[in-house]
């Protein structure tokens, strides 16, 4: 395989393949575990078998969880169509030009691809398709156009923030990297990691793309990397995505294969390395401090900043940590330019978002859409509204760090602003919507359980804080609350809030302040008439129809 | 300079102080936990949250620097409201066990829930029940009464680098624990204590031997003797509110006879006696290659310990004198046995040490046997010292001065700094000195080798000699002189060295694990200096000068280092594994 020069990428181009017409067969882990890799298989064997001109191809995930496992059909000049939850005979039914007309699916509207502009595209294993998509051309404008400062500045203009939870600048953390001083000037002086530790319930996005579009990431992170002046970078990824891991360390291996990762790539004299590293399932350890600490080989701790990890951080040298939606953005800002990239958004809030919607929504999957865009229209518009045509509740954004938003708020543009002003934040995307089924008790009992299970120990407020909120809430929903608990819970999350060491500690008390406020009511029906309205507590009565 | 406001107090320090240290600059005082001055700040409890003006967010005091211009407050009502939350909280996961822990009025948690007026608990306990170790028996892990502030942690890996601690468990199942659930006794430990000293709670305590005491003081059969350790001296004044470092030598020979003593010793005459046959050791290696070189210091018992698990290839290099209280116990239990004809089976040692390893030396070998006997039949700490006294009702600070047992007590200067880093170096070399060139060391005060730095070396002119040593304290300071040694043994060069001093615990046995509590480093050189001041007030300041060693050797031992020197007061070394099942935890056990 030649290593790529310039010009060569400049002129790459894949062989054309026969206009034959394809099926892609989506192959994330959501497709695989809803059975794709049978029907993958399936029209491997039958298409060999009976010679039919047909290319039977791999791809991402395009988001539509619902519809999996989803096969899209470009065969017989029709234009391609998609088709949902196909078992694998009527999979392999498509091959005699059959149409199945109720299997049908269409991606909702609304949508606005950079993120996700791959996914469900491209097969994520062949790098081949990835060049096709303008790929690695965005590293190469950096190198022989921009440069590192007018890298930093098209992100700077571009008003991209960090899509792992706290929405901090991404061209600041890059800045203050680039400019602290390092005590090793050469190769080992700086370091970019990219956080795949996606742990919040209900989000993975973060996998989505790892999975289905490994090279933008990389290249993300190339650029990063180039941008900070780093040559060592490193992936590191919850050990619960093997996919993922497979799928990046194979990428990997492609780019050295090219020449895109080593020494000197594309002939200039950046060099950039890529490892990857595996975290053994801790929330925590996506705190970028415990991350560190994890990749160094230690406790997965999270440790008090300042310093912050752009000053001091893997192995004490400046490092930047950034998100994989976040490095998934670059390549897409580098080669469009900052300003175009900035048109899209509202306020402070520039871009697209990945949201992952979950719960009683029709059209459960991932969602990417212009920040602006109001909640009701990513709940009905592109979510299909809820399931089981029940009432609409609340929906919880941000995982266990974020909050619940009731629907007197389902009108507001979502951006990082006005998520925070909410109770809420706009965390990594996760949005997990509830019916009247549920009880706004047992969903803040949901969240605390999870950062009680996730809690490190190293603090007292956290460690302490969330067994203790745990418990009580456990008592209002046994049956056993007093109103005096509810002062007590509030006490002891303004504790956590203020005095926790990280992140973790400090937003688990969200949700339950947010569920508290919009619905104290609830919390008194539970604490006073040992009613549950939802029927979700068992030791308490539903309130009578 | 940075320059700042506290409370509107203008401060000014230097860059990298602490917004903590730069308020205790200014008189205010942040209520803390998990911080000790001695180590760096853990971030765990979160009881020193201040804020910063015109901000609502808080912030750790102990761990972040203040920087120019920074406007701290460090009270508000909702700054004291968290504080106290917090408090709470630490104590909602802490047993209600005050009454019967050791560490009772001396805890740094009760104390803060005292300060903080805490007067009922509204949040439930949360208790789960861990079991105690106390298999070493030398300390006792009691984890349950943990609160997590990770200080002995910090003192057993950062500081004395054994490792034998570390977190176990997450979250709230968070625990310390050897690796793997070991046992203490499994672990490689080597009781130097320093994890004790450092707990605020009743987490990790001193095994309390203070029974076998009693027991020995009760029983008529029993001829009770005693020693106590130099490091002893100046730090007991400490626990009945006296100053660190004041000399309470003959308070204590006075104390000791009124709890029914019969024979009060001095464990400096052990001291002098155990330079006597070191630096004879040491001049025949230099001299006449008796044994290889640099010469290690073996008094400290978890020292050796720490040695004979992680540098066992050391062994040749260390000194086989044994520590002073078991050359004296050994001693006691020969030659003052026989000077006043009692049987060697009727006398009760009991040593008082600052040290808490002593517990484990006094039966790590069958040389601590040399009597026939268990040479020293309990160890006990100041501390537990101090709780006997407590418990006689003696007023220990209206006790009159008396005089010890001369023939085993009478001492030199170079015998009372063996309680401090460099002590026994400098005693050494005085010794050394007179040995080689037959004249006194000309300048007695060896400053190179005092003080409290992590290591010290320095190059001294002995006659036609030129002596090369170093001095460490503080486990964690030990490697980069082995390795030093090591690295000229790898490429044949001559050793770096001629004489290594090593003291686990950080500024020597003052420091020691088993001393009075809230210790630092003021603390440490006051104590220090308690030495260094008795050291210049003794009649003879060289060991060897010590008429009652002169008289030893003439009536008893023969010559230094003769045969009946090493069949009594000298000791040997294997390797020992770090890590080693139950069975394998070879204590001798005691004899009677």
């Amino acid at each position: 395989m030649p290593k790529l020069t310039k010009e060569l990428l400049d002129t790459y181009k894949t062989p054309a393949s026969p206009e034959t017409g394809y099926i892609k067969v989506g192959m994330n882990t959501c497709g695989i575990s809803a059975g794709a890799q049978k029907i993958y298989d399936a029209f491997v064997h039958k298409v060999k078998e009976k010679n039919i001109p047909i290319e039977i191809k791999k791809c991402g995930c395009l988001g539509m969880c619902h519809a999996e496992p989803l096969i899209e059909v470009k065969i017989g000049g029709k234009p391609s169509v998609l088709y949902g939850r196909l078992d694998r005979e009527k999979a392999l039914s498509l091959l005699e030009n059959k149409s199945l007309p109720e299997f049908l699916v269409e991606e909702s509207p609304g949508q606005k691809k950079i993120v996700l502009r791959n996914c469900g595209v491209i097969d994520p294993e062949r790098i081949e398709d990835y060049l096709e998509k303008q790929g690695y051309q965005a590293i190469k404008k950096s190198i022989f156009e921009l440069g590192p400062e007018k890298t930093i500045e098209e992100i700077k203009k571009s008003g991209l923030r960090g899509r792992g939870g706290a929405g901090f600048p991404t061209w600041r953390k890059w800045k203050s990297t680039r400019e602290s001083e390092s005590s090793d000037d050469n190769h080992h002086g700086r370091f970019i990691i990219c956080n795949g530790d996606e742990g919040d319930p209900g989000a993975y996005m973060d996998r989505s793309v790892l999975e289905g579009d490994p090279h933008s990431v990389i290249e993300g992170m190339m650029i990063a990397g180039y941008a900070i002046g780093s040559s060592t970078g490193y992936f590191y990824i919850r050990a619960e995505y093997p996919l993922a891991v497979e799928r990046i360390r194979k990428a990997i291996a492609q780019c050295y294969r090219y020449g895109l990762l080593g020494k000197n790539i594309l002939q200039s004299d950046f060099n950039f390395d890529l490892e990857t590293r595996l975290g053994a399932g801790a929330f925590v350890c996506g705190e970028e401090t415990a991350l560190i600490a994890s990749i160094e080989g230690r406790r997965g701790y999270p440790r008090p900043r300042p310093p912050y990890p752009s000053v001091k951080g893997l192995w004490g040298k400046p490092t930047a940590i950034n998100n994989v939606e976040t490095l998934a953005n670059v390549p897409y800002i580098i080669l469009n330019g900052g300003e175009n990239y900035s048109r899209i958004g509202t306020g402070q809030s520039r871009g697209t978002k990945v949201f992952a919607l979950t719960g009683k929504i029709m059209n459960s999957g991932l969602a990417e859409v212009p920040m602006g865009m109001t909640l009701r229209e990513i709940i009905y518009k592109i979510g299909g509204g809820i399931a089981n045509n029940k009432e609409f509740k609340a929906v919880q954004t941000g995982g266990p760090s974020g909050g619940i938003i009731s629907k007197d708020h389902l009108d507001t543009p979502i951006s990082y602003e006005s998520l925070q002003e909410l109770g809420s934040i706009m965390g990594s995307g996760g949005m997990i919507v509830m019916d009247e089924d549920d009880c706004a008790v047992d969903v803040a009992k949901f969240f605390m359980k999870f950062c009680f299970d996730e809690s490190c120990g190293k603090c007292a407020p956290c460690r302490i804080g969330t067994a203790q909120a745990l418990k009580i809430l456990e008592k209002i929903t046994g049956g056993n609350g007093r109103r005096e608990d509810l002062d007590n819970l509030k006490r002891i999350c303004h504790a956590m809030q203020k005095a926790s060491l990280c992140g973790l500690g400090q937003t688990a008390p969200n949700p339950l302040l947010s569920s508290l406020r919009n619905f104290e009511d609830e919390y008194l029906e539970h604490i006073e008439d040992k009613i549950c309205r939802a029927g979700r507590c068992r030791e308490l009565m539903k309130r009578p129809e | 300079m940075i320059h700042a406001r506290i409370n509107g107090i203008r401060v000014e320090v230097e860059e990298g102080t602490t917004v903590l240290d730069a308020a205790k600059k200014v008189n205010v005082k942040i209520p803390t936990l998990c911080k000790h001055p001695d180590l760096p700040p853990t971030a765990a409890c979160g009881i020193c949250m201040v804020q910063l003006k015109g901000t609502d967010k808080m912030i750790r005091s102990c761990c972040t620097e203040i920087t120019e211009g920074m406007d701290i407050i460090t009270l508000t009502p909702e700054i004291v409201e968290v504080r106290k939350t917090v408090l709470e909280l630490i104590l909602s996961n802490h047993p209600n066990a005050c009454l019967t822990c050791a560490r009772n009025q001396n805890c740094e948690l009760q104390s803060l829930a005292a300060e903080f007026g805490i007067k009922e608990e509204l949040f439930g306990k949360i208790l789960k029940n861990l079991e105690i170790d106390d298999s070493i028996k030398t300390i006792v892990l009691e984890p349950q009464k943990c609160i997590k502030c990770g200080r002995c942690i910090q003192a057993c890996q950062e500081m004395q680098n054994v490792w034998a601690l570390s977190f176990a468990g997450r979250g709230l199942d968070t625990r310390i624990a050897p690796a793997a659930d070991f046992t203490l006794v499994e672990s490689p430990c080597v009781s130097c204590g320093q994890c004790a000293a450092y707990c605020p709670v009743g987490a990790i305590y001193v095994y309390d031997d203070t029974a076998k005491v009693w027991g020995a003081l009760n029983d008529p059969s029993k001829h009770c003797v005693v020693q106590i350790a130099p490091a002893v001296r100046v730090a007991i004044g400490e626990s009945f509110g006296m100053e660190s470092g004041e000399l309470k030598t003959g308070k204590l020979y006075t104390l000791l006879r009124r709890m029914g003593f019969q024979a009060v010793f001095d464990t400096n005459f052990g001291a002098d006696v155990t330079i006597v046959e070191e630096a004879t050791e040491f001049v025949k290696r230099l001299t006449k290659g008796g044994g290889v070189l640099p010469l290690i210091s073996s008094c400290c018992p978890a020292w050796v310990d720490f040695m004979e698990k992680f540098h066992p290839d050391m062994i040749p290099n260390f000194s086989t004198c044994k520590s002073p209280h078991e050359i004296l116990a050994a001693l006691a239990k020969t030659y003052y046995a026989l000077q006043l004809n009692i049987p060697p089976s009727s006398i009760f040692m009991v040593s008082i040490m600052p040290c808490i390893a002593k517990k484990f030396e006094i039966h790590r070998s069958r040389e601590m046997f040399v009597s026939g006997y268990q040479d020293v039949n309990v160890s006990i700490t100041t501390r537990e010292l101090v709780r006997m006294i407590k418990q006689t009702g003696i007023d220990f600070s209206s006790l009159p001065d008396s005089e010890p047992d001369h023939m085993l007590a009478d001492y030199s200067g170079g015998g009372t700094i063996f309680g401090v880093t460099g002590g026994v170096m400098e005693a050494a070399l005085r010794s050394i000195s007179s040995f080689l060139t037959g004249k006194p060391l000309g300048n007695i005060g060896l400053n190179d080798v005092r003080g409290l730095k992590g290591v010290k070396e320095a190059r001294i002119k002995v006659g036609d000699y030129t002596l090369n040593v170093a001095v460490a304290h503080g486990l964690g300071n030990v490697e980069y002189v082995i390795n030093k040694i090591r690295n000229a043994r790898e490429k044949g060069e001559e050793p770096p060295y001629h004489f290594i001093e090593v003291m686990a615990c950080p500024g020597g046995c003052i420091g020691g694990g088993g001393q009075p509590r809230n210790i630092n480093d003021e603390v440490r050189r006051l104590r220090i200096n308690g030495l260094y001041t008795d050291d210049s007030h003794c009649k003879y300041r060289d060991c060897h000068d010590n008429p009652q060693v002169k008289r030893l050797y003439a009536e008893f031992l023969g010559e230094y280092g003769s045969k009946k020197s090493y069949d009594i007061l000298h000791t040997y070394y294997r390797h020992r594994k770090e890590y080693k099942s139950y069975r394998e935890t070879e204590f001798l056990g005691e004899s009677e």
